[in-house]
C-alpha cells in the first residue's frame, strides 16, 4: 500500500529508480530475444537487417510514443492507425498539388494534431471514456479517408521528401536520428518538465491531481493533441518511405502500437511508465516480427502474435503491480 | 435480489422516446431523399441484412452491461464464418459447419471471459487482443484467400423461408425472444444485472461472478459462430475480412439502443431498435449512393453522439 500512495503524491522523477530497473529487465529481453534470432537465422546479424530492424522500430516508436502520454493518464488511443492514414492521404495530396514537401509535412502534423485535439475535446468536454472514443473516431477517420481517397493510390513523391524516410546520413537510416530526437525531447519533457509531472499525477490519482491545482482537462487536451501530432509524423516518415499512400496503410498499426508501449511498462491504469520504456518495447516487438520474417513465418502470423504479445505484456504488468502491493 | 434487479431496470417509458425518435427520424429522412426506400422489397432487405447484426448487438448488449466490452466479435465472426465455410465444405454438412463455428466461436468467448474475469485485464485490451489473435487465425486458416464452392445446405439458410417470412429473420425472431426471456425471467438474467450493477451482492449471495461473467462473454462468442453460418450463407463464400468492424455497428446499436456504459442498465428492445436504425442509416445512405466509407463514419458520429447523451443522462 506505502508504494502505491508514495507513487501518487511523487511520480518516478528519477532515472535511477524503479523505472531503470524495469527498464534494464526490457533491455535483457531485447538482448536475448537477439541472441536467439543470431543462432537460429545467418542473416539476421547482416548490417542492412539490423538498420532495417531500427528503421522499422523508429517507425512504431513515434506512434507510440505520444500514446505513451495517454496511457500514462490512464486513457488509450485506438483511432493512432486510422489517423496515420488519413494524414498520410491528406498530406500527400497537398504535396501533389502544390508541389512542396514543406507545406505537405506542415498539413500532415496539422491534421494528425487537429485529430488529436478533436479526440482530447470528446474525453474532457463531453466525457465519453477515451477508449470509446477513440474507438468511434477510428471509424470515423476510416470513412473518410476511404471516401477521400475513393480507391485511388498517391504516388510519385519529390527525391528530396522520400529522403526523410528512406535516406541515409552518415550510414544510418534518417528515421533513426528523428527516433533518436523524439527519444530524447520526450523523456525530458515526461521526466523533466512540471507538465509532464503532472501528467503522471493525473495518472496516478486524478481526483488527487485535480485538488492540487493541476487543470487536469487541459493537460488531457495536450496528451491527445501531441498523440494525434506524433501520429501525425509518423504519416510523413510513412509517406516518404512508402513513396506512396493509401487509404489502407494504416489498418495493421494501432494494435503493434499498444504492444509497443505495454511491452515498454507502462501500466495501463496510469501514472506508472516511460517513454524509453516505450521505445525497447517497439524494439522487441520489431525484433519477434523481424524474426519471424527471417525464419520465414508467413506475415499472416503476425497480428496473432501481436495479439498475444499484447495479453502477455497487461498480465505481466498486473502481476509485478500486484507483488509490489 | 430480485428486488435489486426490479430497480436497476430502467423505466422502458423513459427510453422509447430516444432510440424511437432517432429510427423514425431516419425513416422520414430517407424515405424523403432515397427513391425506392418505402418499397416493400427494400424494407424487407433491410430487415435481413440487420440480421447478422442482431445476432451480435444481443449478446453485446449483455456484456456491457456487465459494464465490459467486446471488441474481439466482428473478427471472430470473421473466423467462425471461415470455420462454417471450410468445414462445410469439406464434410457436406450444414450442421458440422454450424458446430465448428458455435465450438470456436464458445472458446474465443471464454478465452475473453477467462482473461477479463479470472486475470482481471481491462476488457478494452483484452478483447483487442483477442481480436488481432482472431484476425491472425483467419489470415492463417484461408491463407488469405476466399473459401469458395460451399454447399447448398449452407446458402439457402440465407434464402429460404418459412411460412413466408426469410429464415434469417425468423432466426433473429427467436434469439431476440430468447434472450430476453434469458435476461428478464430467468435468475440468470437478474445475476446479469448484478454483474454491472453491484458485483459485492454477487459474491455475498454465495455466487461466483467471475464465472458468470466468463459465460456472458462464452454466450457472446457462440453468437458469433452462429452469426457466421448466417455471414457464410450470405457471401456464399468465407471470406477472411467477411466481419471487420462488425463488432463497432453491433456497439453503435447498443449505445443507441439507450443501454448504459456506466451504470449497468441494459434494454434489449432498445438495441433492436438500435440495430435497426443502424441498418436503416446504411441502407439509405447506399440509397442515395453514398459509399460504404461515409456510412461506417456517420455511424462513428451516431455513436459519440449517442454517448455524449448517454453522458448527459447519467449526470442528470
Amino acid at each position: 500500500m506505502t508504494d502505491i500512495s508514495k507513487e501518487a503524491i511523487m511520480p518516478p522523477r528519477s532515472f535511477l529508480s524503479q523505472d531503470a530497473i524495469q527498464v534494464f529487465y526490457r533491455l535483457l529481453a531485447a538482448l536475448l530475444i537477439c541472441a536467439v534470432l543470431a543462432v537460429l537465422s545467418d542473416s539476421f546479424l547482416s548490417l542492412g537487417n539490423i538498420l532495417n530492424v531500427l528503421r522499422q522500430a523508429s517507425l512504431t516508436f513515434f506512434i507510440a510514443s505520444g500514446l505513451t502520454l495517454v496511457v500514462l493518464t490512464a486513457g488509450l488511443d485506438l483511432s493512432v492507425g486510422a489517423n496515420v492514414a488519413l494524414s498520410a492521404c491528406i498530406a500527400g495530396t497537398v504535396i501533389h498539388k502544390t508541389g512542396s514537401p514543406a507545406l505537405g509535412i506542415l498539413t500532415g502534423l496539422a491534421c494528425g494534431g487537429l485529430v488529436g485535439l478533436l479526440n482530447g475535446i470528446m474525453v474532457t468536454a463531453l466525457r465519453i471514456p477515451s477508449f470509446i472514443a477513440t474507438y468511434g473516431m477510428l471509424w470515423v477517420l476510416n470513412g473518410l479517408t476511404y471516401w477521400y481517397m475513393a480507391g485511388e493510390t498517391l504516388h510519385g513523391f519529390p527525391t528530396g521528401f522520400r529522403q526523410i524516410g528512406s535516406g541515409y546520413l552518415f550510414g544510418l537510416p534518417i528515421p533513426v536520428y528523428l527516433l533518436l530526437v523524439f527519444l530524447g525531447i520526450g523523456t525530458f519533457f515526461a521526466q523533466r518538465t512540471i507538465w509532464g509531472q503532472e501528467i503522471y499525477a493525473i495518472g496516478a490519482n486524478p481526483v488527487a491531481a485535480r485538488l492540487s491545482g493541476i487543470p487536469v482537462a487541459r493537460r488531457l487536451l495536450l496528451v491527445y493533441a501531441v498523440s494525434g501530432t506524433m501520429a501525425g509524423l509518423a504519416s510523413i516518415i510513412f509517406l516518404s518511405r512508402l513513396n506512396s499512400a493509401e487509404a489502407d496503410i494504416g489498418e495493421s498499426l494501432t494494435l503493434p502500437a499498444i504492444a509497443a508501449v505495454l511491452i515498454g511498462g507502462t501500466s495501463l491504469f496510469g501514472g506508472v511508465g516511460t517513454v524509453f520504456g516505450t521505445f525497447i518495447g517497439a524494439l522487441i516487438l520489431t525484433l519477434v516480427l523481424n524474426g519471424m520474417n527471417l525464419l520465414s513465418v508467413s506475415a499472416n502470423w503476425q497480428p496473432l502474435v501481436t495479439g498475444i504479445i499484447v495479453i502477455l505484456a497487461v498480465w505481466l504488468d498486473m502481476k509485478t503491480r500486484r507483488r509490489a502491493q | 435480489m430480485r428486488e435489486a434487479a426490479v430497480v436497476s431496470q430502467p423505466n422502458p417509458l423513459q427510453r422509447i422516446p430516444g432510440v424511437a425518435i432517432v429510427l423514425v427520424l431516419l425513416i422520414a429522412l430517407f424515405s424523403a431523399i432515397a427513391p425506392g426506400f418505402l418499397s416493400v422489397a427494400n424494407l424487407s432487405n433491410v430487415l435481413v441484412q440487420s440480421t447478422i447484426l442482431t445476432m451480435l448487438a444481443l449478446p453485446m448488449t449483455l456484456i456491457i452491461m456487465t459494464e465490459g466490452l467486446d471488441l474481439s466479435m466482428g473478427a471472430v465472426l470473421t473466423l467462425t464464418s471461415l470455420c462454417v465455410a471450410i468445414v462445410s465444405l469439406a464434410t457436406k454438412s450444414m450442421l458440422l459447419g454450424l458446430g465448428a463455428g458455435l465450438l470456436v466461436g464458445a472458446a474465443f468467448g471464454i478465452a475473453n471471459g477467462w482473461l477479463i474475469a479470472i486475470l482481471g485485464i481491462p476488457p478494452f485490451v483484452a478483447t483487442l487482443g483477442t481480436l488481432g489473435m482472431a484476425q491472425g487465425l483467419s489470415l492463417i486458416v484461408s491463407d488469405g484467400q476466399s473459401v469458395v464452392g460451399i454447399p447448398h445446405s449452407v446458402r439457402d439458410i440465407y434464402s429460404a423461408t418459412l411460412l413466408g417470412i426469410p429464415v434469417p429473420i425468423v432466426m433473429a425472431l427467436v434469439t431476440y425472444a430468447a434472450f430476453h426471456g434469458l435476461l428478464y425471467h430467468t435468475r440468470f438474467g437478474t445475476y446479469i444485472f448484478a454483474l454491472g450493477g453491484n458485483r459485492e451482492a454477487l459474491r455475498y449471495a454465495g455466487l461466483s461472478p467471475n464465472k458468470l461473467l466468463i459465460a456472458v462473454y462464452a454466450l457472446g462468442g457462440a453468437m458469433a459462430g452462429i452469426a457466421g453460418l448466417l455471414m457464410t450463407a450470405r457471401m456464399n463464400s468465407g471470406h477472411p475480412t467477411a466481419g471487420l468492424g462488425l463488432e463497432f455497428d453491433a456497439i453503435a446499436a447498443v449505445a443507441v439502443g439507450g443501454t448504459s456504459f456506466e451504470r449497468g442498465n441494459g434494454w434489449l428492445l432498445g438495441t433492436l431498435l438500435g440495430v435497426l436504425s443502424v441498418g436503416v442509416l446504411r441502407n439509405g445512405l447506399n440509397l442515395i449512393s453514398l459509399p460504404s466509407s461515409v456510412q461506417v463514419a456517420s455511424v462513428g458520429v451516431l455513436v459519440i453522439v449517442a454517448l455524449f447523451l448517454d453522458g448527459l443522462r447519467s449526470r442528470a
